[in-house]
């Protein structure tokens, strides 16, 4: 059951009409007005398939996991275990064992900067980090840095929203301990080339961390041909619930690295005098999980996969195209952002016109986007704003929802004229 | 469900296109910086109280069109009052502003009523009461406030992702 359908090589048209449905929330209107959801860097939106599963599981399966005999027990332990090697082939991993359950993205690099960082980074050690990165993959690592007397240094942007690579490979030195590198911008969409930064640092003998939150809803990911030590993502940005997400990290690398929370689920044996840890993935997974997360997580993946990450990608960019055309063509527009390779996110800014003010107006023509600093603000520093507006795409948006966000700036600057 | 098209009504859009004044004062008694950092909301408030009256007041700052009508509107209600006059309507924004009195409870508000329907959109009250804040610190002479912990009904980061 659920099992992804075959990739079709001569694959149909995509069918957004087709695949809306699936997604009840986008019957919703708001203000009398067909909803129009461009939010989707932010959350995305859940098809019924992953709701059912969700009801599915919580009416007839559940139980705690790793813990009792009985049925219900032995099912939902093999259901969890069924949604690591589902999340294990999304991502092209080598073994399920490299899949640790977290609570999102957050969870995943905080593990990562406590498990490894904490044990492996010192003293005048550096760790490189990029303009780009959402806060999420800077504050633990800083945390870290005061903690130990490490140094963090940053790796810059080109006005385009591009990583400056000449000067990330400058930034290496025989101090470099880690890296830590966001596979797509949030803020600006920009999609880094990842795989040449990994083989540079490993060149050097050092680990990366690839914050996948924003690229692993929107693209094939294979993180054995990345070759990346880490890589990380959430649930909720790719039809999944909130509260789950995975860190993937090599084997030798997790076996290696200490526990970062201690309690049940993650031990093999406890006295008052020695505790010996469970394997990987159990020894980074203490406590009871999120279970029912977990499992929807997995028919989440389930769900993209059946309609081929590949051809999302490809409907993505088409989105993408059709609106940076269109918002081109506005006077008073800027966009923010205008990588060469560049995923369906477009922030952007209007003359004389707030991001908050453009929000909240937007909304009125049932019109959801995302307003701020988007958790980057040396991105925002970098470009002298406080904010920009953000319409980020996801497969189930149709270009006329593009067109409804351009008339839609089309009123707002008729607001303010 | 709020329509914020009341709220972006003319008297607030000429606020925010040629605000009241705004600008610098040579000699202010009183001033304070106000900032939401979240939103990148800045304005600077500065007033020449002689004895107990505003005889100057001026703003001047970065932000969207609600805090800018607001501070502008604000300039303009105040200039003339007295400090505690002052303050009775700095209590009247801001419970009008956060939906703690209905309307027919304020008696000084005034033209000031525009900003009623910020009420409706949560995330755009701190917005409306920054300036205010402002003026209330500069009065006290507190240095730099913020509004998006204190009197935001939805108290939180803008969000994620």
């Amino acid at each position: 059951m659920n099992a992804p359908l075959p990739k079709n090589r001569s694959a149909p048209a995509f069918d957004v009409a087709r695949i809306r449905e699936d997604f009840p929330i986008l019957k919703l209107k708001v203000h009398d007005q067909p909803l129009v959801y461009l939010d989707n860097a932010a959350t995305s939106q859940m098809p019924q398939q992953v709701i059912d599963r969700l009801v599915r599981y919580q009416t007839t399966q559940h139980a705690n996991i790793h813990r009792a005999v009985h049925y219900l027990s032995e099912t939902a332990t093999a259901e969890y275990a069924d949604a690591r090697r589902k999340l294990q082939k999304f991502i092209h991993a080598r073994e399920d064992r490299e899949v640790i359950f977290t609570s999102g993205t957050t969870d995943s690099i905080n593990l990562v900067m406590h498990a490894y960082g904490r044990k492996f980074i010192g003293a005048g050690d550096e760790i490189i980090l990029t303009t780009l990165e959402h806060h999420s993959n800077i504050v633990p690592w800083q945390m870290l840095a005061e903690e130990r007397g490490a140094k963090i240094r940053v790796v810059p942007i080109n006005d385009d929203g591009e990583l400056l690579i000449d000067e990330y490979e400058k930034l290496f030195n025989e101090h470099t301990r880690f890296v830590g590198v966001t596979h797509v911008s949030n803020a600006l969409g920009s999609i880094n080339p990842v795989k040449r930064m990994i083989a540079f640092a490993h060149e050097r003998g050092v680990p990366v961390l690839v914050d996948g939150a924003q690229a692993a809803p929107h693209m094939p990911i294979d993180v054995v041909d990345l070759d990346c030590d880490f890589y990380a993502f959430s649930g909720h940005k790719q039809c999944g619930p909130t509260g789950i997400g995975i860190l993937y990290g090599k084997a030798a690398l997790l076996e290696r690295m200490q526990p970062f929370k201690g309690g049940g689920d993650m031990i093999l044996s406890v006295t008052f005098e020695k505790t010996t840890y469970s394997t990987i993935p159990h020894k980074f997974e203490a406590g009871t999980p999120p279970i029912a997360a977990a499992i929807g997580f997995g028919a989440a993946v389930d769900y993209l996969s059946a309609i081929g990450m590949d051809r999302i990608a490809a409907h993505e960019l088409e989105l993408l195209n059709h609106a940076t055309e269109q918002m081109q063509g506005l006077s008073g527009v800027r966009i923010v952002g205008n990588a060469r390779s560049k995923a369906a996110v477009l922030s952007f800014v209007i003359d004389g016109i707030h991001p908050h003010d453009v929000g909240t107006l937007l909304n009125q023509e049932g019109v959801a986007v995302r307003t701020g600093h988007h958790c980057a603000q040396p991105v925002m520093q970098r470009y002298g704003i406080p904010a920009t507006s953000r319409a980020s795409f996801a497969f189930y948006n149709s270009l006329s929802e593009v067109d409804a966000l351009i008339a839609g700036i089309r009123k707002v600057q008729k607001v303010f004229a | 469900m709020a329509d914020p098209r009341t709220l972006y009504q003319e008297v607030i859009l000429d606020h925010n296109r040629k605000p009241r004044n705004y600008g610098v004062l040579e000699h202010p008694s009183h001033h304070a910086e106000g900032v939401n950092p979240l939103c990148g909301d800045h304005i600077t408030v500065a007033l020449d109280v002689a004895g107990e009256t505003v005889a100057g007041i001026a703003f001047q700052g970065e932000s969207c069109a609600i805090c800018k009508a607001s501070a502008s509107m604000m300039t303009a209600a105040i200039k003339g009052k007295t400090r505690a006059e002052a303050e009775i309507l700095i209590q009247e924004f801001l419970d009008m502003a956060t939906g703690k009195r209905d309307l027919g409870q304020l008696s000084h508000i005034g033209r000031l009523t525009v900003f009623a329907g910020v009420r409706e959109l949560p995330m755009r009250v701190k917005c409306a009461i920054l300036p205010w804040h402002t003026l209330h610190a500069a009065f006290h002479s507190v240095a730099s406030v913020s509004t998006e912990a204190d009197a935001d009904p939805m108290p939180a980061p803008i969000g994620n992702g």
